[in-house]
């Protein structure tokens, strides 16, 4: 694969460049739909398609319009605003619970070790519809449908198993001599974990956060159903809007929101060296 | 130490003890049971959490689906006094159920709680609503017994069986009719039959939920095959910048997609702009490509594609590329050392991200809702539909249960194949 030997026949010649050439297009397929968005949120006409004028590079035909709008409207403000009350608290939650629970899950002997694992990383399997109308039926009984905490508790449900597969992954290769090495230096085991196992997992911990925040973040079905109108985020608030009434402001939101999910790739993929850089591995 | 090291040396019929001469077989055990405890106690906390915040309200939908207490709740008196009649007489109730009902409806009148009855077995006899309605706003008027002619008198409703029968039949505390109505079935006097033809959509739903969802992963398959093996056989160099182009979705907000592909597949939109440009199609003959169930299609395969390309990534990354050299060195065409040697390595691959791909789309919510229409929904869509539109709960936490059991049988599958700690994220 990696190179043509000299000797390859036409047949081999023509497979190879032809095999480039669909995952080519299967690569365009996957970042198309993602790149186009963000040329076409500067139309200056309405417009969710490329004008003359765009295609001219004609100045005339780009403006910030869209992002004045989304910049300008409340509702989206609002939307902005709430996803930031919500998705922090969430994540704390998750991250903290899950981290704990982590820790626990990689002691060697545990009993019911499967079934705690099932029953942690279930919010990730069940459909969001399910848990939604769960949440929901669940939540009014005891009065928490339609509150700030309703909507906060739901979303570190979810996000909390992706917290326990990301630490426990780290955790595994963590090599247990160096706790009892610090118990042995006289270390109680508080100590023993924030000064040596902490801050080894530590990149595991932020990238099971980081999940934990975009899965908050990006979640609509349990909002819209564990919410009210006070809770009304802004995946909420780009659903309506492509249900009802689509704006082209969406294509502002959407771009900024390709920024923001970059910037996290890029966070992502520095922790992950870091890791195994810790780990003693060769960067990747 | 020394301890152990004289026992040692002693006869085989002393026991084993540490320095305070606890058997050791006793002290290891309570270290173990330290030890079990202390990893309990931090797993508690999250597994109360989760008990609590996603079992809790799971469990309730369970009881929803079968729950049923609103007949004896708003009629008690009715309940107890029909417990005599037989349905299949063919005469409608006496006059003592009749004196029941009177009592009964008034007293749910002053607290609005017959309309509510009265939706709730709507669903099951249409037309029963309105004639709770009506009895309603005229149960004050009713003269001195006996009761039954005057009922009739305000509802012809009264005066059938078919509507007492429904009465009857729901005044049990627990139903199984949200579930029969989930499947299309419904309770009949030769007992449970299927409904008329043009009521039976669930198991359509299902089956095209199915059949979507399977359409979504074949596709995803025949996508992220190539893709995996370009990754995972180019230098790592190379193979790390791809991988961006598959992260970078993978990353990308749900919503922002779908949106991204309901701007490119509308018939105003970049991609029929861009054939009529070309001259493939003519501007009167744009394609239809959103709102059916070509829109679903394309763009949930675009949204569950990363989920296939990374399991297969992972499992190609360790197959070893001296197998192929063998096969070829010892006569094997291209194809043959890929059909007979690398592709079965594979299957893992495969097995693992097909699930996947599967149990996601078959609880898709989102993009069906925005680019699928009425052709391309799927049945989670009907689930959100009688929670918050209709709201027939029942029904709605039944369809919830079906497709609940349907995606943990996969996940039970996923377990085996794949084991659940080896799920790796990005």
């Amino acid at each position: 694969m990696s190179g043509l030997p000299p000797y390859a026949s036409p047949v081999q010649r023509s497979w190879y460049y032809g095999f480039r050439i669909i995952c080519a297009l299967i690569f365009f397929f996957l970042i198309f739909p993602i790149i186009v968005i963000i040329p076409l949120s500067f139309n200056s006409l309405p417009f969710f398609t490329f004008t003359k004028e765009m295609l001219a590079f004609d100045p005339a035909g780009y403006s910030l319009k869209n992002y004045e709008d989304f910049f300008t409207n409340s509702d989206w403000n609002n939307a902005v605003y709430n996803s930031f009350r919500i998705a922090p608290v969430a994540t704390l939650l998750a991250t903290g619970f899950g981290t704990l629970a982590a820790i626990g899950l990689s002691q060697s002997h545990v009993p019911f070790r499967g079934t705690i694992m099932a029953i942690l990383i279930s919010p990730m399997i069940v459909p969001l519809i399910i848990s939604a109308a769960g949440m929901y039926f669940f939540y009014s009984r005891i009065g928490l449908q339609g509150t700030y905490w309703g909507v906060v508790l739901s979303h570190a449900a979810l996000g909390t198993p992706f917290v326990i597969i990301t630490v426990t992954a780290t955790l595994v290769s963590f090599d247990k001599s160096l706790t009892r090495a610090a118990a042995n230096l006289g270390a109680d085991p508080v100590r023993t974990f924030f000064k040596v196992q902490m801050p080894l997992i530590m990149p595991g911990v932020v990238s099971g956060a980081l999940f934990a925040f975009i899965t908050s973040f990006d979640e609509v079905v349990v909002v819209l159903f564990v919410g009210s109108s006070g809770q009304k985020t802004l995946p909420w608030q780009m659903f309506t809007g492509l249900r009802e009434q689509i704006s082209p402001t969406i294509l502002s939101v959407a771009t900024l929101m390709v920024a923001f999910s970059i910037v996290l790739l890029t966070t992502l993929e520095l922790l992950r060296r870091r890791s195994e850089r810790l780990r003693g591995l060769s960067p990747g | 130490m020394t301890d152990i090291a004289a026992s040692e040396t002693g006869t085989t019929s002393e026991v084993l003890t540490t320095r305070d001469g606890v058997p050791l077989k006793r002290s290891l055990a309570r270290a173990l049971r330290r030890e079990k405890m202390r990893a309990l106690m931090l797993i508690a906390p999250l597994l109360l959490f989760i008990l609590l915040a996603f079992v809790a309200p799971i469990a309730d939908m369970l009881f929803r689906s079968v729950e049923n207490n609103i007949v004896q709740n708003t009629l008690p008196n009715t309940v107890v006094a029909l417990r005599d009649w037989n349905p299949n007489s063919g005469e409608i109730p006496g006059e003592p159920v009749f004196e029941a009902l009177a009592g009964d409806l008034k007293i749910a009148v002053s607290q609005k709680t017959h309309t509510r009855l009265g939706s709730r077995l709507n669903y099951e006899q249409p037309g029963i609503a309105s004639m709770f309605r009506k009895s309603g706003r005229k149960v004050k008027n009713l003269e001195e017994p006996p009761y039954r002619e005057q009922f009739i008198e305000i509802h012809e409703g009264w005066g059938t069986v078919e509507n007492w029968a429904t009465i009857k039949q729901f005044s049990s505390k627990y139903t199984d009719g949200y579930f029969l109505s989930a499947i299309d079935r419904e309770r009949t006097e030769q007992g449970i039959a299927e409904k008329p033809e043009k009521e039976q959509i669930y198991l359509f739903l299902f089956g095209r939920t199915f059949f979507l969802s399977v359409t979504i992963t074949i596709s995803c398959i025949l996508l992220g095959y190539p893709i995996a093996f370009l990754l995972a056989n180019l230098p790592l160099r190379s193979s790390n910048l791809l991988m961006i182009m598959v992260l970078l979705p993978f990353w990308t907000s749900l919503l922002v997609r779908t949106s991204a592909w309901k701007v490119l597949l509308q018939q105003q939109g970049v991609i029929n702009d861009f054939l009529v440009w070309t001259g493939l199609v003519t501007d009167a003959g744009r394609l239809v490509m959103i709102n059916n169930q070509t829109g679903t299609i394309i763009a949930m395969t675009h949204i569950l594609l990363p989920f296939m390309i990374l399991p297969l990534y992972s499992v190609m990354k360790t197959i070893s590329p001296t197998y192929v050299r063998a096969a070829k060195s010892l006569g094997a065409n291209d194809w043959t050392a890929f059909w007979k040697v690398y592709f079965p390595n594979t299957i893992p691959g495969i097995g693992a991200g097909s699930i996947l791909c599967f149990i996601l789309s078959i609880g898709f919510y989102i993009t069906p809702e925005l680019v699928g229409g009425t052709s391309g929904i799927f049945i989670s869509n009907r689930i959100a539909y009688h929670i918050s539109s209709s709201l027939n709960w029942g029904l709605g936490a039944a369809l919830g249960v079906i497709l609940l059991a349907i995606v943990m049988l996969f996940y039970w599958m996923y377990d085996k194949i794949v084991g659940i700690d080896n799920v790796k994220l990005g």
